[in-house]
């Protein structure tokens, strides 16, 4: 059982704020994963919890304990690095027992653990080895059996995929989505990659300028943003916004057009995701401007109103430069934000 | 046409360039080595080739010189004080300076860019102008003409290198492996014992011959500072005038040889000191 706690945390470089007020959840066995661009405060919130970092103010609770007066060895914890940080001193081997070893477990143990999770990440051949002689693929399976031979409460990691070309990410993806889920620990893992994080988390937080802007299941962040920072920075192409004028009773106009939406007599913004939208008779009016052809499908940059607005089209449309394209929004995936606020309107 | 005059001058350029490059290295070569190797054949020859002229381009590998060398009064004790002094400079210049590193490489404290001027610093003033102080102060403390007393003067001078080769070499290992040992039970103790220690400990070698290197070298702290303890380099300035030309080559080749062997050991961690990729 660890279940963190978050609560209250803020963290002050100096002068700089880092993090605001942070409060959130992790519950047992969960696998969260921190989003946000660089900068944004999410591997100093990892670090918090590790116990390499101290919050200014706030505290930190793994498994009902309060921890973060105590350093990194005591929390129950074990992190992966970015760049690993295997020990060039040591074999494969000697890596992995290392937490094992000062914990001055006898030696039959430490062998089977080692050669437990040696197998279980796939490098038992390589325990004789030094890290010099690894590729980076296999550092990094020793930096995550180094972690998990210490069988800890609560598993973190910062971005320990950013290092491996993109063939290796996408296969180590999966099989650490795998072994986490197997070994049952609680796993927090910071990535700047939203396929990485849509992909393996069972809740992701988007973090952004030292806040926590929404925290939800990845179909959630992805359908209902909460802000519009996560409509713009989750989806590849992001969502499209449009401004929207209030014709009374929750009519709107947006370019031109009439759709239903909230009752506010604000101006909000319309908001709508580029593949939710089909070439129809009726609907937004576009000037193609740019087509990329990506195999699956047609990307296609327009321009509506005014603002650049992108399309994701079936592959076989037929479109170019020049073209004027009708598009009609899906009308239960369209979004509104209030630009004051910059948060999601219902 | 200047197709033409370029395809004549370039091969004549390259070639001058070649040969001034050739030249320039061989005369650096020489400078260095020449004055060696005649201190190599006027030691390995007996007393009487030494004084005679002309001499020898070849060595006699006749250890005459040397036998004279080691049974001159006072000869043998002057060795072994030299040993001492520079034994004792390299373990307290470590003891000291590699703390000092590690903290430059590691922490962020108020002053620390003073503090990396100030290392630098303790080498601007000219020791003749430390030492009657130094002298009298030794005096006044009991310190004066004892092994101790001058290694503690010749740790203050190797102090700024082992200072400046262990900060470059803790900066070498990233705080990542530190960390990385924190999360895995060790405190910062273990951590530094457990993984940074190994790592540093061929460049913490280096370091410290490079100190032993500095003391054994040093010839003017030794001769004001020491009477009857005299060091090998201090011993043999005293009897400059006194001693017959082949107990000169057979000292300074001593002297001599323990440098040349210790720096040529730790050649790529005195380039990484001043962060030339090692090679």
């Amino acid at each position: 059982m660890a279940e963190i706690q978050i609560k209250n945390v803020a963290k002050k470089f100096g002068e700089y704020q880092a993090l605001h007020d942070i409060k959130l959840t992790i519950s047992d066995q969960e696998f969260m994963v921190l989003l946000g661009a660089s900068g944004c405060g999410k591997t100093t919130l990892l670090r918090i919890i590790c116990g390499l970092e101290t919050a200014t103010t706030g505290e930190v609770w793994i498994g009902g304990r309060r921890v973060d007066h105590l350093p990194p060895k005591d929390r129950g914890i074990a992190m992966v690095f970015q760049n690993y940080a295997v020990f060039p001193h040591l074999t494969v081997f000697e890596n992995i027992g290392f937490g094992l070893r000062m914990q001055k477990l006898p030696n039959e143990e430490v062998t089977r653990r080692v050669e437990r999770v040696a197998e279980l990440m796939h490098i038992e051949m390589l325990l004789k080895r030094y890290s010099g002689e690894l590729s980076g693929g296999q550092r990094q399976r020793v930096a995550v059996a180094r972690a998990l031979a210490m069988e800890p409460d609560v598993i973190l990691m910062d971005e320990p995929l950013s290092n491996l070309d993109a063939l290796l990410r996408m296969e180590m993806r999966a099989e650490l989505k795998g072994v986490l889920a197997e070994s049952k620990t609680t796993a927090v893992y910071v990535t700047h990659d939203q396929v990485e994080a849509m992909s393996m988390a069972d809740r992701i937080s988007v973090m952004h300028k030292g806040k926590i802007v929404q925290a939800a299941s990845p179909i959630e962040v992805y359908r209902n943003p909460a802000a519009e920072f996560v409509a713009g920075f989750i989806g590849n192409p992001p969502m499209n916004f449009l401004q929207a004028t209030s014709t009374g009773n929750g009519h709107w106009t947006v370019a031109g057009q009439s759709f239903d939406g909230p009752n506010s007599d604000k101006t909000l913004k319309f908001a709508i995701r580029p593949e939710d939208m089909t070439p129809s008779d009726t609907g937004l009016t576009a000037t193609a401007k740019v087509i990329e052809p990506l195999g699956a499908h047609l990307l296609v940059t327009c321009d509506v109103d005014g603002a650049m607005f992108r399309a994701v089209l079936d592959s076989d449309t037929v479109v170019k430069p020049g073209d004027r394209l009708t598009l009609a929004p899906q009308t239960d995936r369209v979004r509104w934000f209030d630009p004051e606020t910059t948060l999601a309107v219902a | 046409m200047t197709v033409v005059t370029t395809d004549v001058a370039a091969p004549d350029t390259r070639k001058a360039g070649r040969f001034v490059y050739i030249s320039a290295v061989a005369l650096l070569c020489a400078w260095v080595l020449v004055p060696i190797y005649f201190l190599l054949i006027n030691t390995l020859s007996s007393p009487e080739t030494v004084n005679s002229f002309p001499k020898p381009f070849i060595p006699e590998f006749d250890l005459g010189s040397l036998q004279f060398f080691a049974g001159f009064a006072g000869m043998l004790t002057a060795l072994k004080n030299s040993v001492l002094v520079a034994g004792m400079t390299m373990i307290m210049s470590i003891l000291i300076g590699a703390p000092a590193g590690y903290a430059l490489s590691r922490f962020d404290f108020r002053g620390k860019e003073l503090f990396r001027l100030l290392i630098l610093l303790t080498r601007a003033f000219p020791l003749p102008l430390l030492a009657l102080p130094l002298a009298v102060m030794f005096i006044q403390t009991g310190l004066d003409d004892t092994v101790f007393g001058l290694a503690l003067v010749h740790t203050t001078l190797a102090i700024p290198f082992s200072v400046l080769i262990t900060f470059s070499l803790f900066s070498g290992i990233p705080i990542e492996l530190e960390e990385a040992a924190w999360t895995l039970g060790c405190t910062r103790l273990t951590a530094f014992t457990k993984v940074v220690l190994p790592l540093i400990l061929p460049g913490i070698t280096a370091s410290a011959i490079f100190a032993f290197v500095i003391s054994w070298n040093e010839v003017f702290a030794a001769a004001v500072l020491t009477i009857e303890n005299r060091t090998l380099t201090a011993f043999l300035l005293q009897n400059l005038d006194t001693s017959p030309l082949h107990l000169k080559f057979a000292g300074g080749f001593i002297l001599v040889v323990p440098a040349l062997i210790f720096i040529f050991a730790v050649r790529k961690y005195l380039f990484a000191m001043w962060g030339i990729a090692n090679r």
